[in-house]
């Protein structure tokens, strides 16, 4: 009697169009407006690479070789050769970004802090081809963000 | 060129045309802005923001979608019945806008003031499950099909209802004739009686225009998107205008038919300062905010439960509540007219 009392007089019902009622006015909303509002990232973020420099425009790269070696997806690319002045530098630095699944192994083992991750990830391209980088590219996007970056690498000194 | 507008004929047909072409301009833009505010209102109860890009606020998204409905490719699929896969679409959508000829915006506003208009809603409003049946079975596609099946039993089942609905409302104001019903004397307790029959057609003309949560012709989840599937561009807009305009003209059949109309609420007269068809207009919000309410809020019936509800609920309920509202005005002796 109890039951059919409370299905006829529609209890359950109204007690949830008053919950989206209350949802509609009092809630705050979760979303964010994107493309003009932008979610907190991480100083860890792991974004779109970037070749950084020396504050001198000496570009920090030694050509060790070490983020080919560990990359896992094998996206790196590097030749060197020596420089007309006798230190080691890379000729060629490609990355595939199609094929990186952005790990953060090649910053880990980079020990000049030259290749690293930073915090854009709006890089979408119209083609493939536009995401082979080169190292025109990769030192292009350091010069981009290296204050961003050098922040970054900052705040995140003291956890290493 | 002035004189032939001396011609009370000629006058005539050129004002109705021009009162005729309002209405139809005033429904298509309520239609385009009610999709951006039950897209922005659905938004607000689930916690999201709704369209922002388009415009201040998103207010342009509308537009935007009927320039993207408009200009793209309409396909027609091979082994579909052209005359009638074309037909469906513009049935549907020259339906829904002509009920609104004998709907009263305010106090003599009203394009055809027939007497029997209340018969002329409900037959025409009858007449889009036609629409429906043929979308279903032109498109030569199963889901297609089982939609316009769903269809047309789901919205006879509640027509029934709803006819009976309506005879309670007309034993109360003793016309068929919308303004006579809007401009009838009702004392506190005949609306009393009315209340359930309000909550009751309320529910029914959700399951009439195929809507959440008596969306089962379109059923996303099981038969796709039901008698609309095959459809694209603008045949599809005329489908979305046409389902739309639909729910517009029945929240208006509401205001009409129990919230008084342009009258203001509750027989307050010093509100009465507030023209009529802005009454209208927000007692007609007030039950287009219901349609989208009830789309947030409530999950999707099963099929079984929607012919249950229709058949063993509310048709008994109804009827019963019809012989009441006749057995109590014979009684009281408050029959009209």
């Amino acid at each position: 009697m109890d039951e059919f009392a409370r299905s006829f007089l529609l209890t359950e019902i109204v007690k949830g169009f008053l919950l989206t009622l209350k949802y509609m006015f009092f809630m705050p909303r979760v979303t964010i407006n994107y493309p003009y509002e932008k979610g907190p990232i991480s100083p860890r973020f792991r974004g779109e690479h970037a070749l950084r420099r020396y504050p001198n425009g000496e570009e920090r790269c030694i050509a060790c070789k070490l983020c080919e070696a560990i990359c896992p997806a094998l996206a790196i690319t590097i030749e060197a050769e020596p420089r007309a002045d006798g230190s080691r530098r890379t000729t060629k630095y490609d990355i595939d970004m199609t094929k990186c699944i952005f790990c953060g192994l090649c910053q880990e083992a980079c020990p000049v802090d030259a290749i690293v991750e930073g915090p854009n990830f709006e890089y979408a391209t119209e083609t493939r081809e536009e995401l082979f980088y080169n190292k025109d590219k990769l030192l292009a996007n350091g010069d981009r963000w290296e204050a961003q970056l050098a922040a970054n690498i900052a705040a995140d000194a003291p956890y290493r | 060129m002035l004189e032939l507008f001396e011609n009370p004929y000629v006058l005539w047909t050129a004002l109705t045309l021009l009162y005729t072409v309002l209405i139809v301009a005033g429904v298509l833009l309520a239609v385009a802005y009610y999709t951006y505010a039950e897209r922005k209102v659905m938004g607000a109860m689930q916690r999201r923001q709704g369209p922002m890009t388009v415009g201040p606020f998103g207010l342009l998204q509308p537009i935007a979608d009927g320039i993207k409905l408009f200009s793209k490719e309409t396909i027609i699929p091979s082994g579909a019945n052209r005359p009638v896969f074309l037909l469906a679409p513009m049935m549907l959508f020259a339906l829904s806008l002509l009920a609104w000829a004998v709907i009263p915006f305010d106090k003599g506003w009203v394009l055809a003031n027939i007497n029997v208009g209340v018969l002329y809603l409900f037959a025409v409003s009858s007449m889009t499950v036609y629409g429906v049946i043929m979308a279903g079975w032109a498109s030569n596609s199963r889901y297609a099909f089982l939609g316009g099946l769903r269809s047309a039993s789901q919205m006879v089942s509640y027509e029934v209802s709803m006819g009976l609905i309506i005879v309670c409302v007309l034993l109360c104001t003793g016309s068929l004739n919308l303004q006579e019903i809007v401009e009838a004397p009702r004392p506190l307790w005949m609306q009393a009686l009315l209340f359930p029959m309000l909550i009751v057609f309320l529910v029914s003309i959700l399951a009439e225009t195929n809507r959440a949560p008596f969306d089962l012709p379109e059923g996303e989840s099981e038969i796709t998107g039901g008698f609309m599937v095959e459809y694209s561009a603008m045949t599809y807009a005329l489908f979305f205008l046409g389902e739309y305009s639909a729910m517009i003209l029945m929240s208006a059949m509401t205001a009409t038919l129990f919230l008084g109309g342009w009258l203001p609420p509750l027989g307050i007269s010093f509100l009465a300062f507030v023209p009529g068809i802005l009454w209208f207009a927000v007692k007609t919000a007030a039950v287009m905010f219901f349609f989208i309410w009830a789309r947030a809020t409530l999950p999707r019936f099963r099929y079984d439960q929607l012919m249950r509800l229709g058949w063993k609920v509310f048709l008994p309920l109804t009827l019963f509540w019809v012989v009441l509202t006749a057995g109590l005005l014979l009684t009281f002796d408050a029959l009209p007219g």
